[in-house]
This record gives structure tokens, sequence and C-alpha cells, in this order.
């Protein structure tokens, strides 16, 4: 069985300042890290191979820092990294997006699963997993919080609203994996070193995949982004209430009644 | 493939109505009611689109929410939903229909339809939207789609392609009044759901869970989990709905309904009691409508201090119970 778990390198929300003059976002001082949804999607994977064998392949389009973080799922048991790279990637809305991670998928070719996130911490759309599956014309299973495999079936629990259900499907099929739906495992020490030294991320540029220049990065967005606004943070009292437990008890008492005017 | 980008062919203003247990969602309704605000500024109409089965008196009821016209597939194939047959039949309407605007609610389902949606239909989508505007000089869709755990909000437009799609997040806009009096256009579409690979098995939901609109709402964070069983008490004995940060809904100590957040629901209660949450930004922007905030966390530089009109520094296992007997003796 080969799965392919869709990647992406986030900034670490606490740590993205936003400057006010240049109306821009500052991820200079912010650290990086794996979108954690997409890690949970990597344990999914990795938990689906110990029971039914097969490969693992990362799938991330970005720059090249994110090669690091590729080596780390590879630490952690993946076995293959694929980094599309390419200036003519940036700038991409989830339409190009969507078309070019399908069309990487396409020539990795083989498939039987695609691993997303649910959504990412950055732009947080959750439009890229269903996207995909359009372009690559397989059935899809968003919001998945549990997943297994018998033969070419896949059973899957997918959160709803008010509840959740239990969807069946053919392989090959694309899910994205809610994040906190399991406890993705920490790399492994000794494969640790090796993926930082001596693994070999692929790296595939436009040309390489032959993707209609078109339709990817700023060229091929729908969309534009006029400009960022940051919603000015609502003016809260901050005001400490100190005594003993019953003090306090007596205090938050007569907050709640405040609140409601009485 | 259908060129979108013959702009001017498109007009009006499309809502699909999203049902479940019976009852239009009311995030449909709040689109309802901001589609009617629109169309009013580009002179045009609305159309409001549902599929299911047995769904017709909720063509009326769209009405009444402001629909000019509701366009219903009724089908037994649409009874439950499933990605690909509401995508092949909602594709065609579209594509007959040509709307320049196509909203959808932000729901788990409305967000797995539109995804795909968009790009059959070759056009662009802004993911749950909470701002939705007309550009007064080019009359085009302006929507405010937050990121980073929803402090910093993107104002995206599709200039050059038709429908201007966009998810609309729940709980930001209001309900519109019902007006019985109000009378819609009901026509019947064609139902051909094509090939559909995925099989609905099972089907548990409970209706009526919304705590969006809660007066008032108790969140338990990491923090008080230990103390779960008195925190719903507490909850219940000051009449309080009960709502959870992410990681107790990772747990299923709550399903997803009650988490509050950037991936959960937005709360707007008169008074939010924040148990023993740090104060992450992706949770923070869910409390953002509250308008006071009791927080209580046995960390004097926990985060949530900063979002919290009165702050209390003591350990939950402490402070609920002092709460509780005073509650009861009063
Ligand atoms: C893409 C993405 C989306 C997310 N969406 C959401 C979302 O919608 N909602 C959400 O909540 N989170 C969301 N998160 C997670 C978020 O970043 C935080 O991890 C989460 O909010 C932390 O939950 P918490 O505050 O309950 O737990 P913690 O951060 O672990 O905080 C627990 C707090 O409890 C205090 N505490 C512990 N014991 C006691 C005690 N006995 N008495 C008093 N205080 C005590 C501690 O001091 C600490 O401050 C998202 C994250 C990502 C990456
Ligand atoms: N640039 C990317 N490279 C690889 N996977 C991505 C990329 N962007 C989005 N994804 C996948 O799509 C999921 C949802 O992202 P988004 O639609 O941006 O919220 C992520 O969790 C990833 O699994």
């Amino acid at each position: 069985m080969r799965t392919i778990v869709c990647m992406k390198v986030v900034p670490k929300t606490e740590d993205v300042r936003f400057d006010q003059q240049t109306r821009t976002l500052d991820r200079s001082g912010a650290e990086n890290e794996i979108n954690q949804p997409d890690k949970s999607a990597l344990e999914m994977a990795l938990q689906l191979k110990e029971g039914h064998g097969g490969d693992v392949v990362l799938l991330s389009m970005g720059p090249s820092f994110f090669e690091p973080y590729l080596r780390l799922g590879i630490a952690m048991g993946a076995d293959n990294a694929i980094l599309l790279s390419d200036r003519a990637f940036a700038g991409a809305d989830t339409y190009p997006t969507s078309y070019t991670i399908a069309t990487a998928i396409r020539k990795i070719g083989n498939f039987d699963l695609v691993l997303c996130g649910e959504e990412s911490s950055d732009a947080s759309t959750g439009q890229v997993p269903p996207g995909i599956a359009e372009w690559l014309d397989i059935p899809q299973v968003t919001y998945l919080s549990q997943l297994n495999i018998e033969g070419s079936m896949a059973r899957a629990k997918r959160t709803v609203k008010g509840g959740y259900e239990i969807v069946e499907a053919p392989l090959p099929l694309l899910a994205s994996v809610e994040l906190g739906c399991n406890s993705p495992r920490f790399p492994d020490f000794r494969r640790k070193r090796w993926a930082e030294k001596e693994f070999k991320i692929t790296v595939w540029t436009a040309a390489d995949m032959g993707v209609n220049p078109d339709k990817i990065g700023s060229k091929g967005s729908h969309t534009t982004v006029d400009e960022l606004v940051e919603l000015p943070r609502p003016s809260r009292r901050m005001q400490r209430i100190t005594g003993s437990p019953e003090e306090e008890a007596v205090l938050i008492v007569q907050k709640i009644k405040e609140a409601f005017g009485s | 493939m259908q060129d979108t980008t013959q702009v001017s062919e498109f007009k009006g203003i499309m809502v699909y109505l999203e049902h479940s247990a019976g009852q239009l969602e009311s995030v449909s309704l709040e689109i309802l009611g901001k589609a009617r605000e629109l169309a009013e500024r580009l002179a045009t109409d609305v159309t409001g689109v549902i599929l299911g089965y047995d769904i017709r008196e909720f063509g009326e009821e769209a009405a009444q929410f402001g629909a000019d016209r509701v366009l219903v597939a009724d089908s037994p194939s649409l009874a439950q939903y499933t990605t690909e047959a509401f995508c092949n039949v909602l594709a065609e309407v579209v594509r007959d229909r040509k709307p320049e605007i196509f909203l959808l609610g932000a729901t788990h389902d409305g967000r797995d339809l539109a995804g795909r949606l968009a790009v059959r239909l070759n056009t662009g989508l802004t993911a749950h939207a909470v701002q939705v505007d007309i550009e007064p000089e080019t009359n085009l869709l302006v929507c405010g789609v937050p990121g980073f755990g929803g402090s910093i909000v993107a104002r995206c437009k599709c200039p050059r392609s038709r429908p201007q799609m966009a998810t609309v997040r729940p709980g930001i806009f209001p309900v519109p009044e019902r007006r019985p009096q109000r009378k819609g256009a009901i026509e019947t579409v064609q139902v051909n759901t094509g090939q559909v690979r995925t099989k609905v098995v099972e089907r548990s939901v409970k209706a009526g869970v919304d705590i969006a609109r809660a007066e008032i709402v108790v969140i338990a964070g990491r923090g008080a989990v230990t103390y779960f069983d008195s925190v719903r008490k507490f909850a219940d004995s000051i009449g309080s709905a009960i709502g959870v940060t992410r990681p107790l809904a990772d747990r299923e100590l709550m399903p997803r309904d009650y988490q509050v957040g950037s991936t959960g629901i937005a709360v707007t209660p008169k008074l939010a009691i924040v148990l023993g949450a740090s104060g992450a930004a992706h949770f923070v922007s869910g409390i953002r409508g509250a308008k006071t905030v009791i927080s209580v966390n046995k960390d004097p530089d926990a985060d949530i201090n900063a979002d919290a009109d009165y702050f209390v520094v003591e350990d939950i296992g402490r402070l609920l119970p002092a709460l509780l007997s005073k509650l009861e003796g009063k």
C-alpha cells in the first residue's frame, strides 16, 4: 500500500507579528513547524503501514527551508520525501496549490491513499484537500478521525456537525485528518541522524512536472488579497481577583451577577 | 470546461441552504440575511438552493427568511450528504443559473463541498469568511478571511472568474427576521447524482447543539479536565452552556460542536468563564465576541490573563468546591 502524505511547513502562530506600518506579516522572528494536523496525518499513515506494509511518501510544495521538516518526517518513519519547489509556484491560492500537488501525486503514481491535514494553521482554508481529490477524480473524506483499510476498501469516521458519520469508500481515496486524533510519534533517534545527513530529498520544479504554467503560482490563482488587517484585540480590563478560594468565589459570583445587569 | 471568465454573464446571488435533522442550519439563514443586504447593493436577487429528500417545506421557509427564489433538488439519492452527489448536482445548477456570487456555510459539509466544487467550476473560493461586503467601486465581493488563529484578516477578492465563491463562518451574522407573509418562487431542479463512490453506513448526530448564541458559557481547558464533573455542575447551577478547548474535544470529552476557537465555534455570550485554558491564539479568537471574560488559571503568567476582564490565579481544584458551595448556599 502506498500512502502519500501532503505536508506543509508553517510559522508558529504565536510567533507571527503584524507590522502596523507596512501592513504585512513579520515572520522573521517566527519558528517554523510541521503543520500540526499534517503530523497527525503522517502518524496515521505510519500506523497503517505497520498494519498493511507498503510505503509512505511525504509531499510538500514550498521553498527549500521546508527541507529540514521533511527530514523530520523521514526520521519519524516516512520512506520518501518530495519537495515541489520553484519560484513559479509562489503566491498560489488553493486552486493552483491543489493542482500542483495533484499533478505531483499523478507523477508519483501507484498510490492508494492521499492523506492531508484538516487545515493549515496559517492559511487555514481546508480547501486544498477537496481540491486535490477533484483534480485526481478520486473520492474524498474530510475531517476524518479514524481510518481502517480492508482490502481495497476504506472505512472512515468523519466528524460532522452534531456528531459523526462512518463512511465507506474504495481506494484510492483522499482523506483530510483531524488534528489531535492521535499522538504523533517522536522521530527515531538513530533514523534522525541518517535522515539529516544521508537521506536525499527529491526536488521537482515546474519543468520536471510538466504543469500548465498558466495554472500555477499567483498566475493560476483566482483570488487576490487586497490587504491584511489586524483585528483589534477586544479591550479587556485584565483585573486580578485575589483572596482565599472562598473570597474569590464570592467575587466571581458577584461578577456573574454584574454581567447580567442584576 | 465552462468559461468562468465571461464575468458579465453571471448575475444574482446564490446561497446553499444546508439542513440537518429536519431544520435549516442557522448559518444558512445568517447567509440569507447577508445575501439580501448584498442584493440590495447590487440591485439583484437572491436564489437559495437546497438538496435533500423530502425537503419541500424548506423552500417556503427559506423564502420567508429572504430568498426570492428557491431551487429544490429533492431525491432519495440526496437523503444523505455525500460529497460527490452534492457536488455533481450543484455544479449543474451553478452552470445553468450562472450566479455572480455563491455563498455556503463553513460547516464540515459546507467546506467539504465548496473546496471540491470551486475546482470543478474553475473559480476562486475564499474560506470561512467573517466579513462579507461589496466593494463600491467594482461591485466585487470582498471577504475577510481570518488566518493565524484568527487575529489577522486577509481581505480577499475573486476578480476574474465567476461565481465568486465563499464559505461563511457560522455565528458571525445575525439570523434575519422571519416574515411569514413573504413568498418566493419555488422551482424543482433535475437531479442527476452521477458517480458516487462513498457510502455513509452510519450517522450519529444530535440536533440543536449551538453554543454560538448562548448568553453564558463556561469553557473548560486542559487544566480543568480532572474536575470536569464539577465544571458541569458549576455550569448547570448558573444556567450556563458548556464549551471546551480543542484538546478536550480531541480526547472526546465533549463533541467537536462544543469546541471554542478558530477550528471550533466563535461564541458571543454576555459572559464567558474560562477554566484552565492557557490562552492560545487559536482559542482566544473564539471568545473575541464575549462581552465579559472571567478566567481561572493557576499560572500567574498565563496568556489568558491578558484576554480576561477578571482573572483569578488559583487552582481549579480549590476554587470550584468553594464556588459550588457558595452557589448552593445562596
Ligand atoms: C490549526 C490549529 C487549530 C487550532 N484550533 C483550536 C481551537 O479551535 N480551539 C482551541 O481551544 N485550540 C485550538 N488549537 C490548539 C491551541 O493552539 C492550543 O493548543 C489549545 O487551545 C490549548 O488548550 P488549553 O489551553 O486547554 O491547554 P493548555 O495550553 O495545556 O493549557 C492548560 C492551562 O491550564 C492551567 N492549569 C493546569 N492545571 C490547572 C489547575 N489545577 N488549576 C488552574 N489552572 C490549571 C495551566 O496553567 C495552563 O495554562 C489549534 C491549534 C492548531 C495548530
Ligand atoms: N504547500 C503545501 N504542500 C503540501 N501540502 C499542503 C500544502 N498546502 C496545503 N497542504 C495540505 O492541505 C491541508 C489543508 O491546507 P489548507 O487547505 O491550506 O488549509 C494541509 O494540512 C496539507 O495537508
